[in-house]
């Protein structure tokens, strides 16, 4: 596949924010100065960023509680997250979701989701609304390994599945749900091979390989956009640390941590950026520094932000 | 005034928005040429066709959501459920979602929803194919619950329902499908938070809604008949709740009976008796009666069912107590 090479830099650009931005959130909610829980994205950059990559700015997606991630790849504003992250006013939700909770519509952001496996039905009902309104736009559905054993997986990808909705499923399997392994809750290694019950392709690829994630997104994105039906992918993926932060990590051998993080996403696909003549070392840096000269001010957005006014609890309830 | 069915009066407030509006969609199970398990959809695939009238799978949460998904990109879905009992299948699309989406993403994302679904017993059905679960949807912040009593209201509820930018649950009486009643042909809707005071009374404040209203009509004749007048305030949508209605009625009568067909714990009488004893308890002349389901599951033999489940002998029972002091 041709990739533009707008696309490739893109790809790069948004790796690299996920990445400072979900190590900034570390050190920042260990440090105290964020409120409630944060479950990170780390280890995980390439399957949200290939896979938003893969669609138009007014596409749809539906995140996850390990959504910061999704947000930045499809274009989010880091400095309303990271707000939103202190519970701030100025935040994508006026303090009113946190970090599991953000949305902006005017991205085709619906929403990251608390309950595991609640955005499969909302997508899929995003890509029944679009496919209505003749609108030509895709939804895309990240869930995890833990949703894919859900009942709300079977219902939306069955009902996607007998409508041809123009709907791509991208499953992030990172092996565990919390601590528990997928392998000890599920018969079979290939959450992709549950494509064929619905008479859809299903889709294993390597999750930390973005071009690959791209890729195999992209032709699905086509696919439904061409009228063509749904399309499960399963994006073997790990991440780096605990289900939230502050966890203690117990259920996962730490040589498996440590060769997961070996295998990194973003370092060999600037490599390969280099050697093919799209970055130099010194152009690759720049983009770097900026990434995180703009993490750093919106940390300071946030920090500098007011706390919303307490009464403004009781508004933005009814339309 | 011409009159036609509940059912009817329902296929005529969607096919009159559908007309009216072309991001309204209806889907559900068996609602296409079917007609609906109860007749509300009866004819509208005709007009509206395939394009308009969506055959479900059996998937309650999986279309549900569909609906969640659906509003909150443009689309106003009128999503049935054959039978209200199976709501709690498909309640985490409606308490966690879409009850939640509009204020937990800080005002960014609207849901207009309309849910609608049949409720209620009297039809031997025993436990699964019976129950009103409208307190349970009405405690939870972030959704209306609407229950029509009339054909009238019926078209009328249901059109407000589907205009209004919020998820609405449209909880619909099987016993009143088929009930005919004076519905005009134009336009017209019923405001939510309006109680209806069916029958002006000056003994006895009798606060009640959905097929109970009929009931408590019957029951106040029969004691209008031994000289007890009972107004009737029928409350239709029980979240917004009337409460205005409600406090004038009793500031008049000094006495309260609220009559739901449901159980009695953490219900909507137990908020109508709570709205009353927090706002004018000083104005009561008795202790508030309470006329309800018993708490167990709705049995099967008609004579058990009749026995669990409120009728004209209870509320009159209740209704004199409270008069006789």
């Amino acid at each position: 596949m041709d990739i533009p090479r707008e696309t490739l830099l893109l790809m790069y650009e948004r790796m690299l924010k996920v990445r400072h931005f979900e190590d900034r959130v570390k050190d920042l909610f260990a440090a105290g100065e964020m409120p409630g829980f944060v479950h990170l994205y780390l280890g995980e950059e390439a399957v949200a960023v290939g896979a938003c990559a893969a669609l138009n700015d007014d596409d749809y997606i539906t995140s996850t509680h390990r959504g910061h991630g999704h947000i930045i790849a499809k274009g989010g504003d880091v400095k309303r997250m990271m707000a939103e992250l202190y519970g701030k006013a100025t935040g994508y939700n006026k303090g009113k979701g946190g970090s599991m909770h953000i949305a902006d519509p005017s991205l085709g952001i619906l929403g990251a989701n608390g309950i595991v496996g609640a955005g499969l039905p909302i997508a899929t009902g995003a890509a029944l609304s679009a496919k209505l309104r003749k609108s030509g736009q895709v939804a895309i559905c990240f869930f995890g390994d833990g949703a894919s054993n859900q009942g709300t997986f079977h219902e939306a990808v069955n009902i996607a599945s007998a409508f041809d909705l123009p709907v791509v499923y991208v499953c992030e399997n990172n092996l565990y749900a919390v601590g528990t392994r997928q392998s000890d809750v599920r018969k079979i290694e290939d959450i992709a091979d549950r494509g064929a019950g619905y008479g859809i392709p299903g889709l294993a690829v390597d999750g930390n390989d973005v071009v690959a994630v791209y890729e195999v997104c992209k032709e699905a994105v086509r696919r439904a956009r061409a009228g063509m039906g749904p399309t499960l992918i399963e994006c073997k993926t790990y991440r780096w640390r605990a289900h939230f932060e502050g966890e203690p990590d117990t259920y996962r051998p730490p040589e498996e941590v440590a060769a997961w993080m070996a295998r990194e996403p973003i370092a060999p696909y600037r490599g390969a950026l280099i050697e093919q003549g799209i970055l130099t070392e010194k152009e690759a840096d720049a983009v770097e520094a900026g990434v995180v000269a703009e993490l750093e001010e919106a940390v300071e957005y946030a920090r500098q932000s007011p706390l919303p006014e307490p009464e403004s609890a009781l508004a933005d309830f009814w339309a | 005034m011409r009159k036609i069915t509940y059912a009817q009066a329902l296929a005529e407030a969607m096919a009159e928005e559908m007309r009216r509006d072309p991001t309204v969609f209806l889907w559900g199970i068996d609602i296409g040429p079917y007609g609906g398990a109860f007749g509300a959809t009866r004819g509208l695939f005709a007009e509206f066709g395939a394009e308009r009238i969506i055959d479900m799978p059996v998937s309650e949460a999986g279309y549900v959501g569909c609906g969640v998904g659906a509003a909150a990109t443009g689309l106003r879905p009128v999503v049935e459920l054959q039978f209200s009992d199976w709501i709690t299948i498909a309640s985490d699309m409606l308490i966690n979602q879409a009850a939640n989406m509009r204020y937990m993403f800080g005002g960014e994302i609207s849901v207009p929803l309309v849910l609608r679904a049949p409720v209620g017993g009297y039809v031997s059905a025993a436990a699964q194919h019976s129950h009103s679960f409208e307190s349970m949807f009405a405690f939870v912040a972030g959704l209306k619950v609407v229950l029509p009593s009339t054909p009238y209201d019926a078209k009328g509820l249901l059109k407000s329902a589907i205009r209004d930018d919020n998820p609405v649950i449209f909880f619909e009486h099987k016993k009143l499908y088929e009930v005919e009643g004076e519905v005009p042909a134009e336009d017209y809707v019923v405001p939510f938070g309006q109680a209806d005071v069916k029958r002006m009374g000056s003994d006895v404040t009798l606060v009640t809604y959905s097929y109970m209203v009929s009931r408590s009509l019957v029951a106040a004749e029969m004691l209008a008949e031994e000289g007890i007048d009972v107004e009737v305030i029928d409350l239709r949508t029980v979240d917004p709740i009337d409460e205005e209605t409600i406090l004038a009625s009793v500031r008049k009568t000094h006495r309260l009976v609220v009559v739901q067909e449901t159980w009695r714990k953490c219900s909507v009488s137990s908020e109508v008796a709570a709205i009353v004893a927090e706002k004018a308890l000083d104005y009561l002349d008795e202790p508030i009666l309470r006329v309800t389901a018993r708490d167990v599951p709705t049995p099967f033999a008609p004579v058990l069912e009749e026995h669990v489940l409120p009728n004209e002998a209870k509320i009159i029972s209740a209704v004199k107590r409270v008069v006789e002091g």
